[in-house]
């Protein structure tokens, strides 16, 4: 395999037991609350932060083994590595810092390649400024064609959009995207902003405690977590004790019981009649009874109850819903803020959902 | 006006500031970027000369060098005279009382470069030398002037420990502070008001370098 393997542990300073591996082409998303590791993982893997017993290999090169004592220096490993900071050199302009990074070749072709890079990255006329006369965004961009200009075996980037405002990530997302796109090398990303790991990662690796809780595709991981700590670390609102009731062989679901409901859900073989699990539903699987008129989705999981909180939030409006037969269940969902208008969504006012079969996961229960 | 007087200070400035500071530089880089066990000893140890009276510094070299001692006879070995009276004695003795002076500034020069700086050179495949050559030196240079500044307007002026260990023998050991005082012991105050005037010349330039990159430090280059 061409990729990336890393297999982590250590007790201390960080603890850490992670192992995760990552295909050439493949954008990988480190995410996890802070201290959880991240950035150590991805410092192990640069050689920059020493890791008690880490084995990280890459297309069948070995740059850390304890065990047949292998550690090479960081700037053996070919890497890219994108700083939150950027960590350009302030002394140099931007085409200088991209220079830098190619040390191995003659004078005139590390300029023409550290040009081609810097025009890559759209910052063309922008080669003799030093980076105090850059912006954040343009200083993110001469970070990565720094970083991709040695042609490394693989691209780490710790957070580099945090330093930027909304208007210029989105572009940065677009362009890293694009760059990402020209790539055949693993990309290993560290971020806390689980809209940026699911907009640009292909898989995505919760971490707590420097430990692997689950990875996977970012739509599965975020929709259906692995437990009821993941759901809690990728900021699922909804998630609620139950019992599994059974499952319908025929219609290739299962029932949920919940506060005296028994909702269909999405099949879980896994667990049997009785089991006590946790399941939970994405908020935008929640989907509104209109008031003035009904639909053939009522039918699905319908559940009745009074808005308990309304929040505005720009477009959208967040709805907390205290169901009649769980009130302290709070069920959020999500509406553009005309359609909680129109239908009244205020504190106080009654509401009727339909909880999406498909979406329902069930998970084992909270400590089990 | 004692120019040769004059001149040996020079020289004896120029080699204190020729010896001691590669040794600040590989000291004052360490200090600044690691951390190892006794560190906060080393750096008293260092600043030592700061506090100690310079006629107590040449009095303890005079005993440790003197004829006999082992490291008297290892010094006589290794450059032909004493320490006592000699312009290598001399030179000795400037060197430990500048120590301070050289470390400090480019400690705090090389602590000042953030050591994610020296991470992403690395990561561009730069060796440790590379790093030290093309990303720590030219960001802690204003450190490294100031530095060599210093040490050079501290040995001009110093008077105690020359005094201790050199004498006053003309070419030799009789440096300019030592001659404007042997100036004014025979009454010749014109002698000793162009000699002091000389030095105060001379330590303002070293101080409007010193200053001068500071300010440059502070405010960042401008375009």
């Amino acid at each position: 395999m061409e990729g990336l393997v890393v297999a982590c542990r250590q007790d201390a300073p960080i603890p850490l037991d992670a192992r995760f591996a990552c295909g050439p082409r493949e954008t990988l998303a480190l995410v996890g609350p802070s201290g959880a590791g991240k950035t150590t993982l991805l410092r192990a893997i640069a050689g920059l932060a020493r890791v008690a017993d880490c084995t990280v290999a890459i297309g069948g090169e070995t740059w850390s083994d304890p065990a047949r004592g292998i550690d090479l220096p960081a700037h053996r490993r070919a890497v890219g590595f994108v700083f939150q900071s950027y960590a350009l050199f302030p002394h140099m302009t931007a085409l200088g810092n991209v220079v830098a990074a190619l040390g191995g070749l003659p004078a005139r072709e590390a300029e023409a390649r550290a040009r081609e890079w810097l025009r890559r990255v759209n910052l063309e006329g922008l080669e003799d400024r030093h980076p105090r006369a850059l912006s954040g965004g343009q200083q993110q961009r001469v970070a990565m064609a720094r970083a991709l200009a040695r042609r490394p075996r693989v691209l780490l980037l710790d957070e580099p959009f945090a330093a930027v405002d909304k208007v210029t990530r989105r572009k940065l997302y677009a362009e890293l995207a694009e760059l990402r796109g020209a790539l055949e090398i693993p990309c290993v990303l560290v971020t806390h902003d689980l809209d940026e790991a699911a907009m640009l990662a292909d898989r995505m690796a919760i971490l707590r405690r420097g430990a692997t809780l689950q990875d996977g595709p970012p739509d599965e991981v975020l929709r259906r977590p692995a437990s009821v700590e993941v759901a809690r670390l990728v900021d699922m609102r909804n998630v609620f004790a139950g019992r599994l009731a059974g499952h319908d062989a025929a219609r290739g679901t299962s029932l949920v019981e919940w506060a005296g409901l028994r909702l269909e859900a999405r099949a879980c073989p896994r667990f049997a009649a009785g089991d006590r699990i946790a399941w939970c539903i994405p908020t935008s699987e929640i989907v509104l009874h209109r008031a003035d008129r009904a639909s053939r989705g009522e039918r699905e999981n319908p559940v009745e109850g009074g808005v308990a909180t309304a929040m505005r939030m720009g477009d959208a409006t967040v709805v907390a819903l205290a169901p009649d037969a769980a009130p302290g269940d709070l069920l959020h969902f999500s509406v553009p803020t005309h359609v909680a208008q129109r239908n009244g969504l205020v504190p106080g006012a009654r509401a009727r959902v339909s909880l999406l079969a498909d979406a329902i996961h069930a998970m084992p229960p909270a400590g089990g | 006006m004692d120019l040769a007087a004059l001149l040996l200070s020079t020289k004896l400035g120029g080699a204190t500031v020729a010896l001691l500071l590669p040794l600040a530089l590989a000291a004052g880089r360490a200090l600044a970027v690691r951390d190892f066990r006794g560190k906060g000893a080393v750096e008293a140890l260092l600043a030592l000369p700061l506090l100690l009276p310079p006629t107590v510094i040449g009095f303890y070299l005079l005993v440790a060098f003197g004829r006999g001692t082992a490291a008297g006879d290892a010094f006589e070995a290794l450059v032909g005279t004493t320490l006592a009276f000699s312009f290598a004695g001399l030179l000795l003795a400037s060197v430990l009382v500048n120590v301070p002076f050289a470390v400090q500034p480019i400690q705090r020069a090389f602590e000042a470069v953030p050591a994610e700086l020296r991470e992403a050179a690395a990561c561009c495949g730069m060796g440790r030398w590379t790093t030290f050559l093309r990303v720590e030196l030219p960001l802690a240079w204003p450190g490294i002037v100031s530095a060599v500044a210093l040490v050079f307007a501290h040995t001009l002026g110093e008077f105690g420990v020359v005094l201790m260990v050199g004498g006053a023998i003309p070419g030799e050991t009789r440096t300019a502070s030592i001659a404007i005082y042997d100036r004014v012991q025979a009454f010749d105050d014109r002698g000793a008001a162009i000699m002091s005037a000389t030095l105060l010349a001379l330590s303002l330039a070293a101080l409007a370098v010193v200053h001068g990159l500071a300010a440059r430090r502070r405010g960042g280059r401008r375009r």
